[in-house]
């Protein structure tokens, strides 16, 4: 049932925001919110009486004046929602009368009002932002930043140690707030792409930080103990071996790409997914690589090492739980501790030098170019991070393919040093795994970026490359649900006659109506580079027309290679059929983002 | 122009390309549009059959199609863009083009077709158009090329009767403009020309009426005693006669024609029969009122019995000749004497009548392109951007660089030199009397190999030859995919017909001169069964032949099979 204003105590907005969350909770979501609603007056929200009263009463007579919370996030694929929502939980439990809100939805003339404002944001590639914290970002740097020495904070900034800039947004609200002059209560945590215990600490300190007295923490014991259960039986943490039922290259022979189509059985997971979620794998290394590389250390693979209080031999522990792929700047900055070389000393401390060199580089480089080291193999091991899992959007709806998850993964290979090399998890999928083997899996929902409830609404898809995978899943579910509303899809890659993925599934929903319109951009075909921007361009009065009439706009693909050039080409193409102003475009697009009409997952 | 005669409507429903013709506004149908449509590289089968009034049509690689229908990718489309050639000939300039076209937006490589015309496959859909354009500044098209209209029209390529020749070629060129339709679509689909709205009032196309021809309708000239075009598998066969070594007439054979469905004795390979003499001034008024003969008559309801000898055969020669003589307003005379010698080609340097000289090359299967160790097509284009003749694609799938100035000879020969471009000498006579259709991957029609197989099988059949001594005696074999026929296997003296993959049908006893067709000898086999069932043949060939006995002879004198000299009993 879909909620209306008619039919429930919200406002419109309220309604929308229940419409888009309420159905993508599963079972336990549900009946946790329940119970978490329900204990909701306790924080000071005169809703309900019943329940609890006389711990209600309790609360009240210690701490009188209840704390309140703001919790902002700014997130691309749903982790710093997640973690919002999940401190958001923890101080609600303990007694806070809590706010979680998107950074986009946020009223920036609220700033004043707060005591108490907590932070999760992730990071993009070149340090900037994510999609939903850009205005806000912009606006603490702008002129119009109020002074805010009333304000306590903190932040918890999510990145991934590979990139350069590494929890730059996070950090960069952590120091603008200090400007600002709002007290720091808790240090900033930075997270790498293994985040659960750094933000479980950081929870735990900002918690004690607010939380005055043991009364209210006490509280919170009394209503949480549903709270370790787990939504679904599998998880990050706990893996389902999804059975590959299919696997397909689904590029035509003589294209420069290799795209495999996986069919992945969920069968007996209990695992549900949404149009526009993504499934994590686990990937391992590979075995040739890690024997290759334990030769270069000179140790033995037998060797055994500790890793999370966990004994294995070494060959295991490089294959299965470490990364030996990437480097980093803070992974260089520990090598160097166990070499003399001095040309590591060199690179590490010259900037445009380690930057040049990480680029298409591992481990066994270092070990090959700058020994002799001084580490032993546990000493090594407790270099190195776990390897983290792969998003990968899915392909499928669940609505036509019940016990299935399809995905889309492009294989990484090039060539560096004359040594061949390839991505972690495409290597993987494309050379070790075949039909009838087992991958670790889990579903990460990905509440940014999802089909309108309303299945007469307009979608336009853009995408290039592996980008498609997600609105394979749009068409085929809206497909199945016999969606009324109208979907273009904008698709781009190098080739027609090899590289039209998925090619015989689009031509077959444009023949039943399921996809409306169909255009492509092949980059390579002609003797000038056309790209799904250049396409939008040409439909440019056509789309504006679809926006103006509530259509909602859908970007996945390559941050760099693709969705910066759409963005702008939307600007534009706003500010062209719309007679607007560049600052009236951007104000345009932004309040599309606000309504989640523009919705992107890019990496 | 022909006058109109109201004739009777045929029985049976109209097959379903005569619709489509009667619905397409003199060819054009959606052509337009769905040549620009982006979602696929194919276009709908309508347009397709419309297509081939274009010389075009589209195919797909069939090695790729199970793949690519697995990887969810639609059928790796392609057109196959025919370039009418009248009597096979090109200049330097256009055989440049053409090589440009093949490298530029084919696969690389051009076909020498078994009609003389040249074939590029492999063009995107999206390269079409420019392919058009860029041969038309070359001069060259592709009307008519394909489709129920007359084709490209065969001509001898007599390397040495110089003056003779050129009169005979002239006269090809002719009948090929005479014939073609005059629907302006062409040039509007391809060429931008301007929108010509072919409405009722006017008469478009007044030779062939709004349906065209009920099938292909195929003419050649033969020049004797060459008979390289098989004067006798053409709807219209003239055979040029010559008094005093001036060109005065020609002789007529009429209803003649390859292709047949398997497991259908209805149809057959016919050959054509002469039915009588005509000066050689009448030569267009008399092919036109041959073709309005099958336009009005030729069975437009079921197409596998439509081509113009089927049209004949059931009402008789007789029947024909008053039909034509009551059109014509006068009467054939008498058949000349003439007389052939062969169906092949005679490689290597010739020197004509006038002086010039002749280069005949050996091209296997037609197909030019550069091979690993053989850069036919490098060197070709390095002679053609010399060359200040003509090129001539000879009905053997080979290839004439004709007239060459005695001072230019030696320019030619160095090249010829340089990139080994060979005359056949050093294969076995079998190989250079060989002829296969293009067949897989390309050609929808195909059920087996033959472009790409039968230089093998002829390898191993050469090492029985050679055994016997016979590498140097000429036996013509042919190799077509499927009954349709490109190859004209039906008149080879050995002829493989395609049934499936790895199969075929093995016929016997066709005739050196092309005056006799084959029979079917064994039915699909493969190739150990091939060999196996030809090396008895050829041990006792080689024994038991009389003087000059021709292969094709010998097995019908050794009742092997029975001769074959009317299609109609081709299954019997």
């Amino acid at each position: 049932m879909t909620l209306q204003v008619l039919n429930s105590p919200f406002n419109e907005e309220q309604v929308k925001q229940l419409n888009v969350l309420l159905p993508t909770l599963n079972d336990y979501q549900k009946i946790w919110l329940t119970g978490y609603l329900s204990i909701a007056p306790a924080a000071g929200v005169a809703v309900l009486e019943e329940p609890a009263a006389s711990i209600e009463e309790e609360v009240k007579s210690i701490a009188t004046e209840p704390q309140s919370a703001t919790i902002l996030y700014g997130s691309q694929t749903g982790n710093a929602q997640a973690l919002a929502e999940k401190l958001g939980a923890k101080l609600a439990e303990a007694g806070v009368d809590v706010t979680v809100a998107s950074m986009s939805a946020f009223k920036t003339n609220q700033l004043k009002k707060l005591t108490n404002l907590f932070i999760v944001t992730s990071t993009h590639g070149e340090g900037t932002p994510p999609d939903n914290a850009i205005q806000f970002h912009e606006f603490l740097y702008g002129k119009r930043a109020p002074k805010l020495e009333h304000l306590q904070f903190s932040v918890l900034a999510l990145g991934d140690s590979s990139y350069e800039f590494f929890c730059k947004t996070g950090a960069d609200f952590d120091e603008q707030l200090e400007k600002l002059g709002a007290q720091r209560i808790a240090p900033r945590v930075d997270c790498d792409l293994d985040y659960d215990a750094l933000a479980a600490q950081w929870f735990e300190d900002v918690k004690k930080a607010i939380v005055a007295n043991d009364a209210q923490a006490a509280l919170s014991q009394v209503n949480t103990a549903t709270k370790e259960v787990g939504g679904s039986e599998y998880s990050k943490k706990n893996p389902f071996y999804a059975e590959v039922l299919e696997k397909i290259n689904l590029n035509g022979r003589g294209s420069n790409k290799v795209t495999y189509h996986l069919e992945l059985s969920l069968e007996g997971s209990g695992l549900t997914y949404a149009p526009g979620d993504s499934i994590g794998i686990l990937p391992e290394n590979d075995e040739q690589l890690v024997g290759i590389l334990i030769e270069a250390l000179g140790f033995q693979q037998t060797e055994v090492v500790t890793v999370e209080q966990q004994s294995l031999t070494l060959a295991e522990a490089l294959q299965k739980k470490l990364e030996i792929t990437v480097l980093s700047k803070p992974l260089l900055q520990k090598i160097q501790n166990y070499t003399v070389n001095p040309d590591f000393a060199a690179l590490v401390q010259d900037n445009y030098k380690w930057k040049d060199y990480v680029y298409g580089r591992d481990l066994l480089d270092v070990v090959q170019n700058y020994g002799p080291f001084s580490w032993n193999a546990q000493q090594f091991v407790e270099l190195l991070r776990k390897i983290p899992a792969r998003l990968y959007s899915i392909a499928s709806s669940q609505a036509a393919n019940e016990d299935e998850a399809h995905l889309t993964i492009g294989k990484v290979s090039y060539e560096t040093d004359g040594r061949g090399r390839q991505g972690v998890c495409s290597g993987q999928i494309a050379e070790r795994i075949e039909i009838g083997q087992k991958l670790p899996i889990y579903i990460h929902s990905n509440p940014n970026f999802k089909l309108p409830q309303d299945d007469a609404t307009a979608i336009i898809m853009i995408g290039a490359g592996t980008g498609i995978a997600p609105f394979r899943s749009f068409i085929e579910e809206r497909a199945a649900r016999e969606a009324e509303g109208k979907s273009w899809l904008f698709f781009g890659d190098q080739h027609f006659v090899t590289d039209y993925l998925y090619q015989t599934d689009w031509q077959g929903w444009i023949k039943d109506g399921a996809l409306t319109n169909l255009t492509t951009a092949f980059s390579r075909d002609g003797d000038q580079k056309i790209y799904v921007q250049h396409r939008l361009q040409e439909h440019a009065k056509e789309l504006y027309e679809w926006i103006e009439q509530g259509a909602i706009i859908y970007v996945c693909g390559d941050e760099k290679a693709m969705a910066a050039d759409v963005d702008k080409m939307i600007h534009a193409i706003v500010a062209e059929q719309g007679g607007k102003s560049a600052e009236q475009a951007a104000e345009y697009v932004s309040s599309l983002k606000q309504q989640q009409r523009y919705q992107r997952d890019v990496y | 122009m022909t006058e109109k005669i109201v004739l009777p409507s045929q029985p049976g429903k109209p097959s379903d390309v005569e619709r489509i013709k009667s619905e397409s506004n003199y060819l054009r149908g959606t052509l337009e549009e769905t040549m620009q449509n982006p979602l696929s590289s194919g276009i709908p089968d309508d347009d397709n059959r419309l297509m081939k009034f274009h010389g075009s049509y589209l195919q797909d690689d069939r090695d790729l199609r199970n793949e690519r229908q697995k990887q969810k990718l639609e059928p790796a489309y392609q057109f196959m863009a025919r370039v009418r050639t009248p009597g096979g000939a090109a200049t330097p300039a256009q055989w440049l083009v053409m090589d440009e076209m093949g490298r530029k937006y084919g696969n690389g490589s051009l076909k020498l077709t078994t009609r003389q015309a040249f074939q590029v496959h492999g063009i995107l859909k999206w390269n079409m158009k420019k392919y058009m354009q860029e041969i038309h500044e070359a001069l060259l098209d592709c009307i008519a090329a394909c489709g129920d209209v007359n084709r490209n029209v065969m001509c001898n390529v007599n390397p040495n009767q110089s003056q003779l020749h050129e009169e005979v070629y002239t006269w090809s060129v002719k009948l090929s403009e005479h014939l073609l339709p005059k629907t302006q679509a062409y040039h509007e689909l391809w060429l931008d020309g301007e929108k010509v709205y072919d409405g009722q009032e006017k008469e478009v196309e007044p030779m062939y009426g709004a349906l065209y021809l009920p099938r292909k309708f195929k003419i050649g000239i033969a020049i004797p005693p060459s008979n390289d075009i098989d004067v006798f598998s053409q709807d219209i066969g003239f055979i040029a006669i010559v008094e005093n070594n001036k060109l005065i007439g020609f002789n007529v054979a009429v209803g003649g024609g390859m292709g047949m469905t398997h497991g259908d004795t209805a149809t057959y390979p016919q050959l054509g029969r002469l039915v009588g003499y005509i000066p050689k001034e009448r030569l267009l008024e008399t092919a036109e009122k041959i073709l309005t003969i099958q336009r009005d008559y030729g069975n437009r309801s079921v197409r596998k019995n439509a081509r113009f000898k089927y049209t004949i055969d059931a009402r008789g020669l007789d029947w024909f000749k008053e039909e034509l003589h009551q059109r014509l307003g006068w009467e054939l005379e008498e058949t000349r004497k003439y007389s052939f010698n062969r169906t092949g080609d005679e490689f290597g340097w010739i020197k004509g009548e006038d002086g010039k000289w002749h280069f005949t090359l050996f091209i296997q299967n037609g197909r030019v392109r550069d091979f690993e160790d053989y850069q036919l097509m490098t060197g070709l284009r390095e002679i053609a951007k010399v060359h200040t003749g003509l090129f001539r694609l000879t009905p053997n799938q080979n290839l004439l660089i004709a007239d060459v100035a005695p001072q230019k000879k030696r320019v030619i020969d160095a090249l010829l030199k340089k990139y080994k471009i060979t005359d056949g000498a050093h294969y076995s006579a079998l190989r250079r009397n060989s002829i296969a259709c293009v067949s897989l991957p390309t050609c929808g029609l195909a059920m087996a190999e033959a472009e790409r197989y039968l230089p093998t099988l002829i390898t191993k059949i050469d090492s029985i030859l050679e055994e016997f001594g016979l590498l140097e005696t000429e036996i013509g074999i042919r190799m077509s995919g499927c009954p349709n026929g490109c190859s004209r296997a039906a008149m080879g003296e050995i002829g493989f017909i395609g049934k499936g993959p790895g199969k075929y049908n093995l016929y016997l006893g066709g005739d050196f001169t092309g005056q006799r067709l084959n029979k079917i000898y064994r039915e699909n086999i493969g190739e150990e069964e091939i060999l196996a069932i030809l090396r008895p043949i050829f041990e006792r060939y080689a024994k038991e032949r009389e003087e000059q006995e021709h292969f094709g002879d010998f097995v019908i004198r050794q009742g092997y099979v029975e001769a074959v000299t009317d299609g109609r009993y081709f299954h019997s």
